[in-house]
């Protein structure tokens, strides 16, 4: 049987690394945000500064998660602990790792990085327009992200992500004790469980656009992208 | 929505039901929960043995300081003590040791102190701030003298908890010889008050709320925590799951 010629519009887009980190942090992602909520459930409060009990003044007081969203499923904080503190290392040092390897194999520089014309107003405008109008790059301007797409992936990568890491560390009497400099730079641990509980709240954000995005763009050919690298550049309008 | 989680999920395998399934996994369990470990030798290896907890200035104390747990024994044996302004409490030191103690409180009084303003963290989230002065317990165990066996430190305290189990707590010996361990008597120049664990409870300063056992009565020096309570090394640790180690 004859070969078929290979496609020039199936193109190569995600790495085995990008493959590997996006479902291992699809799941612990889940697993930490679910379980951080029935933590968040032990004392639904939240503060500024060092201290913060319930005589001291809350910017933020809700009631407790419902148990649909909270693992698990019902109260225990002791067991959210469990899942929240045995999944949290294993997400931070395949954050650290794939950093690493993304630098190394220049997917950062290449493919992440905002170059000049993506931040040119007039391109910046465009984009937003595009994604307003639902309006995704097709053909050769499909290979590359824009400048929605890079600003949002390098702010979870190394804004967001980071951040849910070490304001978590900052939350640990421990990590106080072995790493003083962190406490300062958050100015104090209620100010740190705030901007953990912000981060986390911005990335859930992130993941439902992610797959609103995903569901808009052609669900089979972005899931076949993320499961087997191969994306099939959309034909240019006529 | 569920079925962009499933799709994403690659099934249902980790859905919410599904990791509550897998928690009732006695070996899923045991790995869920040995993330412990971890921590506690990340933090071990992290950090310097004697490595302080924060110590904040005067004006960072906490303007309430909150109790948490119980907020009054209220055995008669309790109240007997409370009645008569503690005069006759004694703290016991057995176990594992070379000579055994039973120190009054003005006995305590008269030890060094030592003074340090903290932070409590609860494992719940809340934290205040408060200034806390007592004994250090090194102090105390140089008194008594450790045995070569002994590993742990044991506290026995004079609250029961709703099911009738007294509550206990334990550290190992590198807390227990930390500067910052001691043996408080007093919360913001003041007495401890009952709530706050009158009239003398243990501070374990780089570790959560409830290590920092109230209502003390006793320290045992042991060279295993098996045969205590559950043998989890303190009530909430043997009723509620928690971790043993409180460093994060």
């Amino acid at each position: 049987m004859p070969r078929a010629a290979p496609d020039p519009d199936l193109i190569e887009r995600h790495r085995l690394s990008t493959r590997l980190w996006h479902w291992l942090n699809a799941l612990l992602l889940y697993v930490l945000f679910t379980s951080g909520l029935g933590i968040f459930n032990a004392h639904p409060r939240l503060y500024w500064g060092h201290y913060g009990a319930n005589f001291d003044h809350a910017w933020l007081v809700l009631d407790r998660f419902p148990g649909w969203i909270t693992l698990p499923g019902h109260y225990s904080l002791a067991l959210s602990r469990h899942w929240h503190l045995a999944a949290a290392p294993i997400f931070a040092f395949a954050l650290l790792a794939y950093m690493l390897w993304s630098l190394g194999n220049r997917h950062v520089q290449r493919d992440l990085a905002l170059t000049r014309a993506d931040v040119a107003p007039r391109h910046i405008w465009r984009d937003i327009l595009d994604h307003a109008r639902l309006r995704f790059p097709r053909g050769e301007a499909a290979r590359r992200y824009g400048f929605l797409q890079k600003a949002s992936y390098i702010g979870v990568i190394f804004v967001a992500l980071p951040l849910v890491i070490l304001t978590g560390l900052t939350m640990s009497p421990g990590m106080n004790a072995a790493i003083p400099w962190l406490i300062d730079l958050f100015g104090g641990r209620q100010s740190a469980r705030s901007i953990h509980f912000l981060a986390a709240f911005a990335l859930a954000a992130f993941f439902l656009v992610h797959i609103l995005m995903v569901l808009l763009s052609g669900p089979f050919n972005q899931m076949r992208a993320m499961l087997t690298g191969r994306y099939r550049l959309p034909a240019e309008r006529p | 929505m569920i079925l962009a989680r499933r799709t994403l999920l690659l099934g249902a395998a980790a859905s919410l039901t599904g990791c509550d399934r897998l928690a009732r996994n006695e070996r899923f369990r045991e790995a869920l929960f040995s993330a412990e470990n971890f921590h506690r030798w990340a933090q071990r290896s992290l950090m310097a043995r004697d490595a302080l907890a924060h110590e904040f200035r005067p004006d960072q104390i906490s303007p309430i300081f909150r109790a948490n747990g119980t907020a009054n024994p209220n055995t008669p044996e309790y109240k007997a003590l409370w009645r008569n302004g503690f005069a006759d409490w004694r703290l016991r030191v057995d176990g594992r040791v070379s000579r055994e103690l039973s120190l009054s409180l003005s006995q305590l009084h008269a030890l060094p102190h030592r003074e340090q303003i903290t932070r409590h963290d609860c494992v719940e989230g809340w934290s205040a701030i408060g200034k806390w002065r007592g004994v250090p317990l090194r102090t105390i165990l140089d008194g008594a003298g450790l045995r070569s066996d002994a590993r742990y430190l044991v506290f026995h305290c004079a609250d029961t908890m709703g099911n009738g189990s007294a509550y206990y707590e334990s550290i190992d010996l590198i807390d227990a010889v930390h500067p910052q361990t001691i043996l408080a008597f007093a919360l913001n120049d003041r007495p401890l008050t009952v709530a706050n664990g009158a009239p003398l409870r243990l501070r374990v300063e780089r570790q959560l709320g409830y290590k920092q056992a109230k209502y003390l009565t006793r320290i045992e020096a042991v060279s295993t925590l098996a045969g205590i309570g559950r043998g989890k090394g303190g009530y909430w640790e043997d009723h509620a799951g928690y971790d043993w180690y409180a460093g994060i």
